[in-house]
């Protein structure tokens, strides 16, 4: 006997994750598509990938260290700091906007094919992570030209990596669930995004609040689980001591929206097909 | 008898519509608005925000068998669409339940997935994988595709730079190398030119009836699916009216059409004239649709206010462009003796007048003298094409007559 489906209002649920590894093809060939179409009928190609990063962080290194003179301590070069606040920013900022209007540009697939509707979004969050690899290039270029030597730490940063990747995908998930119900989401994605710049430790670091507000205030910062993932990049790559309560917060946090993303994504994947 | 491929158990499916918002998503705003008059109270009770409850489909149970090729048939809206995407669980019936056995591929748009900036020979892999093949499959199948599309010579050009042919053809050929144990189709077969359908077509029936797949398909075309199909379901507003032989749900499906018009002229003053005409099937019914091997009735009732010698009632059909396609007469004394109101009837026989739109002329009248009522272009009638060997010719025109004529060599 073949194996049976049963549909029943509901009945999703059983075989949803059973589902996914089913179509993980898929999701290797969305990917692969978004990658490939991303960088086609562009002059420069995936050049893109390094200059939108580079011109970044040129910016801030002059608006930050020298006109605000926001010098951080630290043995490496102001740049670099930057770099590995801004890598992971750049990240999660592209990656958010990217999974959350990736249900609405795929309307077509959701409405005419079945598949587990996770895909859409995670896929979006690959494309991502390819241009994160790119600058991740640049970074080692940049240290190479001030010929910097990183700490042991370095081989850490994989799980900071990871970590960047959860909070995206939690949050980017939550996201474009809302976003299928609720346009006024694109609108506010982009205002997410600059704010987030400026309550994030990119163009400084964050031991700069404990200084000015006390450890305190440094914790209630770590709410942003994006504080802890750079946090932990600066921690890797410029050695700069790291803020464990701090980090655990921004764990905590990081599952938390986790879980909600899933959560609300999975109670709301079902009428996507009728909302959309 | 084996257990049922697919059996559907009173599937329901609702929809909400809400008078307020017509606009396809709401916005926060709205929501924060809505909620706050909430608050406020009053202002809403009195339906202001009705919502009504709409089922799509309602109560919906029928049995598939293996090897069942079954049309899916159905006015706009009767809930064919519905029904296919709950079948390919695009979206959830709201109650009931469904059990299906076996790997099941729903085609229900072509080339969903295709991306314009994709090269054809990219697009292949990335639409196999969303109609479900692995890409080993896919591979394997990859000349075949090519072949049956006939795009060789594209393949490592972008799709956005091919004709619309070359896509849709593309695209069926990706759709048409599936091999799934039950597939499900929506009227797809509308695409390419006519050599193309005829092979699509082709292909369809290769898969359902040599190689004893289960399929179902969703078309407005009668004449194909009578060619493909040998089980039917009649849905009619969301409810299930005929499940079985194909050839009486199609029957079922022309008759439904919408009301036939029936003449019936305000009073006049004239003598001698038509009162009421309309056209009904074999059995009385008053339609206007009707499946090329019925019977077509004309019905006309006139009346006789002043007696005059040699009066005669004539018939002609007309065909959509107004052209004569036949006359015939008949003395009015056959049908009427002295003056008041008599019927008269019309039967034309089956497997004659080929499948289009035709319309009426009728008149009474003493030939070479006075027209005492000519009623013209009245009670259009359509007829179906529900199997004949011109059904994968739709739209193209064949003339107004289907012969079965006598063929031999010389």
């Amino acid at each position: 006997m073949q194996d049976e489906l049963i549909i029943e209002p509901g009945k999703a649920e059983k075989n949803y994750w059973a589902d996914l590894w089913r179509f993980r093809e898929l999701f290797y060939i969305l990917s692969w598509r978004d990658i490939k179409v991303r960088y086609k009928q562009t002059v420069v190609g995936a050049a893109w990938g390094l200059v939108r990063p580079l011109l970044t962080m040129l910016i801030f290194t002059f608006v930050f260290g020298k006109v605000a003179n926001l010098e951080v301590k630290g043995g490496a070069p102001y740049p670099i700091i930057v770099f590995a606040g801004l890598l992971p920013w750049q990240f999660f900022s592209a990656a958010l906007t990217e999974a959350s209007n990736s249900l609405i540009g795929n309307t077509n697939l959701i409405t005419k094919i079945y598949f587990p509707r996770l895909i859409i979004p995670a896929s979006a969050i690959i494309v991502s992570l390819v241009d994160f690899a790119i600058s991740f290039g640049l970074l080692l270029a940049v240290m190479i030209f001030y010929q910097y030597l990183p700490p042991i730490q370095i081989l850490m940063l994989p799980v900071f990596i990871v970590l960047a990747f959860l909070v995206a995908f939690g949050a980017g998930l939550y996201i474009t669930a809302l976003n299928v119900k609720y346009r006024d989401f694109r609108y506010i994605i982009p205002f997410i995004v600059q704010f987030g710049l400026y309550v994030t430790p990119v163009g400084y670091s964050s031991t700069v609040i404990a200084e000015k507000y006390g450890e305190q205030a440094r914790f209630w910062y770590s709410m942003n689980p994006v504080v802890g993932v750079i946090d932990g990049f600066r921690w890797c790559i410029t050695g700069e001591p790291i803020y464990v309560p701090g980090l655990l917060l921004s764990i905590v946090v990081c599952f938390i929206f986790l879980w909600l993303g899933i959560w609300y994504f999975r109670k709301t994947e079902k009428s996507f097909a009728d909302n959309i | 008898m084996a257990a049922p491929v697919i059996s559907v158990e009173q599937v329901s499916k609702k929809f909400l519509i809400s008078h307020e918002a017509p606009e396809r998503y709401k916005s926060l705003r709205d929501v924060i608005a809505n909620n706050a008059k909430k608050l406020v109270g009053k202002s809403n009770r009195n339906g202001h925000l009705s919502r009504e409850e709409f089922f799509a489909l309602q109560d919906v149970s029928f049995d598939i068998h293996q090897g069942d090729r079954v049309g899916i048939i159905g006015r706009n809206g009767a809930g064919k669409s519905t029904l296919l995407k709950i079948l390919s669980r695009i979206t959830e019936p709201s109650q009931g339940r469904i059990r299906i056995r076996g790997r099941v591929a729903s085609l229900l748009e072509v080339g969903t997935g295709f991306h314009p900036e994709l090269t054809g020979r990219e697009n292949i892999f990335l639409n196999g994988a969303i109609l479900g093949m692995s890409r080993v499959e896919i591979r394997k199948k990859f000349d075949e595709i090519v072949a049956f599309a006939e795009v060789e010579k594209f393949l490592d050009t972008p799709v956005k730079r091919y004709s619309s042919g070359m896509y849709v053809r593309l695209a069926f050929a990706v759709a048409a190398h599936l091999e799934p144990e039950i597939l499900v189709v929506d009227e797809v077969l509308a695409v390419g030119d006519a050599q193309f359908q005829k092979k699509c077509l082709g292909k369809m029936e290769d898969v359902s009836k040599n190689e004893g797949r289960t399929v179902l398909f969703v078309s407005h075309n009668m004449g194909v699916i009578a060619q493909l199909c040998n089980k039917g379901v009649m849905l009619s507003k969301g409810k299930v009216e005929y499940e079985g032989n194909i050839k009486n749900a199609i029957d079922k499906y022309i008759f439904s059409a919408l009301e036939a018009e029936v003449y019936q002229p305000k009073p006049s003053n004239k003598s001698n004239y038509f009162s009421k005409i309309y056209t009904t099937s074999e059995n009385g019914e008053i339609v206007s649709d009707f499946p090329f091997d019925e019977h077509i009735v004309l019905n006309f009732e006139f009346n006789l206010q002043q007696q005059v010698n040699d009066l005669v009632v004539g018939i002609g059909l007309n065909d959509k462009y107004n052209n004569r396609v036949f006359t015939v007469f008949q003395d009015v004394s056959y049908f009427s003796q002295g003056n008041g109101s008599f019927l008269g009837k019309l039967t034309l026989p089956k497997q004659l007048i080929a499948p289009n739109m035709y319309s009426w002329d009728c008149a009474i009248w003493v030939p070479g003298s006075d027209i005492y009522d000519m009623p013209r272009g009245i009670c259009p009638i359509k007829i179906h094409d529900n199997g004949t060997d011109l059904a994968r010719f739709e739209g193209t025109d064949y003339g107004n007559i289907i012969l079965q004529p006598t063929w031999s060599r010389g």
